[in-house]
């Protein structure tokens, strides 16, 4: 399903001049040239695309494609020369497969002409060159019921095994059948389910250094055993079920506790949305721990946006100049409670609390190796039998690594 | 015809089979045969907002100079077909030369992603090809025998599953079949059993996505089978009915021997496009208990951070394999046929 909004170059369409109010008419961009940005597709990113669109002037194009298959565009599209796009906004694992084929420029001069607003902890660095401007940080955190745990008796819960304690007493107290929701569809939720746990206990997913797979340890085992803990509180269909599903499940009420996206926690609350009597008892708190440990079993995500480098030098300057202006502190201050933004001025409001709490907690970011894509491939189709119940911990890992040696041959990172 | 006419006349169909359907299929095979180069990995300072970390990094540089070499990447011969994520072979003469009897072959046989998806490509294929075809006569006889008045909407309504995309009406069922959707409810309620669910056994999303590939697939032989119903030569049919026989008799003796060569076309088109189901496994998102090839090549490339694209076209060219074994014995008939009528 393929959403797709496009921005005609001379006529602005209203709802970009509804976002951006007159304060932003001018946009001050220096030169002339075309911007075409190429973004996934949630609030967040569409306000920053309208925004950046209402640069738009007699010398400035602007386009922008929200769009949730921008993953399997960005390739291709950034690899012709001149490329499709000249902005693509990516995340931290979005951006592995563009470093690696070289398809985005360095920005540091960019930066230093144009980023005035920018704040030094939204420059992403590799090896010491700015390629990415980091605009929000997300992350899948706890989504709680305060009814139904005050019904139940139980505090909110902060690790794993107060989440399985908590669901037991709801489901003895007879308010709930299935407590528990998780995105675990296979594919890409199920994957990243198991990621961020394994996040949470500290470990890492490689041997130092090399593409060797490292997760078959007590430390993975652990972290499967509780992903099916978890499935016996969960709804029967909880395989079918992917992040976009859980909210719908959460809005009709049916969940007490799930792992949720912070990008999503708006819509859950959104008085104009929302089921008012869920939105209402609905809290937010950071990731659960696992296995005793510290760390928020979570991955902590950045979005960001990245100029490719297949582009004139001219539309390069374009483009960054309108991506600083929707990314602006005024933007920001417009639309608080859409995202966890990184910018200046920012207060985190009732909506940002989980994924803050996770970053206070010490949760690890999404793993940029360029191999963990290829983990995530294998997780994604190798963990279904195991969370369905059909085979053991151990031999779900073995299937991981087994699944993951052959790709990783494939694509040239082991031998 | 002359030879030169006869040339004249199919050279444009001989050029845009040559151009979308062998160049195409040449290049999967070419592209199957090849890995990625060998990666250069550095290991760099990385900065973000959530502090610095070393991690290793693609060399580009290093990269370019050797996919500029070589722009396929590193020939492999057929690693593609023989590693893990495909034939397997390595593994299994492991399974089978250390095992604990019958039912654990299968079960570690089954385990490996090509085996699995196989499995269940192969039920579909043979399940839904006769059962269709089977119902796509039953209602091509009974819209037969309609008052004509009745036909064209009958014919109309039967034929709509076909006209529905496949993927909308994987998803419109998938949507009834939920445990609130009007098809999951009722099953609840007529079982009493409130935590039946269609989808959370491997059993049952098998079958629901048999019932669907009947479903959609029915009206084609239904069509193909009326259009059959309507050369049948009705003074043999009424003689049939002079002399005694009944309905079914005349449906046994006369109509079916009469639709055979019918029969023929319609299980080879069947089984060729059942052996390429992709549609109701994302649709029902059945992709943790039925798998098929054409899910493995579209995992490989889509919805993922890095594509794979050898191991993808080792599937396709699979795939391929596999249709040209089921569709042999039909060919072979048809040639036969074929050369019987000659002589």
């Amino acid at each position: 399903m393929k959403i797709t909004r496009t921005f005609a170059a001379g006529a602005l369409s209203l709802a970009a001049l509804l976002t951006a109010s007159t304060a932003f008419a001018d946009c001050g961009i220096q030169g002339a040239g075309s911007v075409r940005i190429l973004s996934n597709d949630f609030e967040a990113l569409r306000i920053v695309n309208d925004v950046a669109a209402s640069c738009a002037t007699a010398d400035i194009t602007v386009t922008a494609n929200a769009t949730a298959e921008h993953k399997n565009i960005q390739g291709p599209a950034l690899t012709v020369n001149p490329a499709e796009y000249t902005v693509a906004v990516v995340a931290n694992n979005s951006i592995v497969p563009l470093l690696n084929d070289d398809l985005i420029r360095p920005l540091d001069d960019l930066v230093a002409k144009y980023g005035q607003s920018l704040q030094p902890n939204q420059l992403i660095k590799i090896d010491g060159k700015v390629m990415a401007i980091a605009f929000m940080g997300n992350g899948q955190h706890m989504f709680y019921r305060k009814d139904i745990l005050e019904k139940a008796g139980v505090a909110v819960p902060t690790s794993t095994e107060e989440v399985l304690a908590a669901a037991q007493a709801i489901k003895d107290a007879g308010l709930m059948d299935y407590p528990l929701a998780a995105s675990n569809k296979p594919g890409w939720d199920l994957a990243a389910e198991f990621v961020n746990l394994y996040l949470g206990t500290g470990d890492e997913f490689f041997a130092p250094g090399s593409a060797e797979l490292a997760i078959d340890n007590d430390n993975g085992r652990k972290v499967l055993e509780t992903m099916r803990a978890m499935t016996t509180f969960m709804n029967p269909d909880y395989l079918t079920y992917d992040a976009n599903e859980l909210n719908k499940l959460w809005d009709a009420g049916n969940v007490a506790i799930m792992n949720q996206w912070g990008s999503l926690a708006g819509a859950a609350t959104d008085p104009a949305k929302a089921n008012p009597e869920v939105a209402a008892n609905t809290g937010f708190s950071a990731a659960p721990t696992i296995g005793g440990g510290t760390i928020p079993g979570a991955a902590l995500w950045w979005d960001g946006f990245t100029i490719a480098k297949n582009i004139s030098d001219a539309d390069a300057e374009a483009s960054f100049q309108a991506m600083v202006k929707g990314i602006s502190p005024e933007t920001v201050a417009a639309n608080p409670n859409v995202a966890t933004w990184l910018v200046a001025g920012y207060e985190p409001g009732p909506t940002a609390v989980g994924v803050i709490g996770n970053a206070n907690g010490g949760a690890r970011a999404y793993p940029m190796q360029p191999y963990m894509g290829l983990l995530h491939t294998a997780l994604s189709a190798e963990l279904a039998d195991f969370i369905a119940g059909k085979e053991e911990a151990d031999q779900a890992l073995a299937d991981v690594k087994a699944a993951y040696d052959a790709a990783a041959k494939e694509g040239g990172f082991l031998k | 015809m002359p030879h030169r006419t006869f040339f004249a006349f199919i050279f444009p169909s001989i050029l845009a089979m040559v151009l979308f359907i062998t160049l195409p299929i040449v290049s999967v095979v070419v592209q199957s045969l090849f890995v990625q180069h060998e990666a250069v990995l550095i290991t760099v300072e990385n900065c973000g907002p959530f502090g610095c970390e070393n991690e290793t990094r693609v060399d580009t540089a290093a990269m370019e100079r050797l996919q500029a070499e070589r722009p396929l990447g590193q020939f492999a011969g057929f690693s593609n077909y023989l590693n893990r994520n495909h034939l397997a072979f390595d593994e299994i003469a492991v399974i089978l030369s250390d095992n604990d009897g019958l039912s654990d072959i299968a079960a570690r046989i089954f385990n490996l992603p090509l085996y699995k998806a196989l499995i269940f490509t192969l039920t579909f294929c043979f399940l839904v090809t006769p059962l269709a075809m089977a119902l796509g006569f039953a209602i091509a006889l009974a819209v037969n025998t309609l008052p004509s008045f009745w036909k064209g909407p009958v014919i109309f309504v039967s034929i709509l599953p076909m006209i529905i995309t496949p993927l909308i009406g994987s998803l419109i069922l998938s949507w009834m079949f939920n445990p609130s959707g009007i098809l999951g409810a009722s099953l609840q309620s007529l079982t009493g059993d409130p935590t039946l669910s269609l989808r959370a056994s491997p059993v049952l999303t098998w079958i629901v996505l048999l019932v669907y590939g009947v479903w959609t697939n029915g009206p084609f032989s239904f069509v193909v089978f009326y259009a059959g119903l309507q050369t049948v030569p009705q003074d043999t049919v009424e003689s049939a009915k002079i002399d005694g026989a009944s309905r079914w008799e005349v449906i046994h003796h006369v109509i079916i021997p009469h639709l055979a060569p019918l029969a023929t076309f319609v299980a080879l088109v069947q089984l060729m496009d059942n052996f390429r189901v992709f549609e109701p496994i994302v649709g029902f998102s059945a992709e943790a208990n039925a798998t098929s090839l054409s899910w493995l090549v579209f995992n490989d490339l889509v919805g993922q951070d890095s594509q794979l694209f050898g191991s993808a076209a080792a599937t396709s060219v699979i795939t391929i394999v596999g249709v040209l074994i089921l569709l042999a014995p039909v060919l072979r008939r048809t040639w036969r046929e074929f050369n019987q009528k000659v002589v």
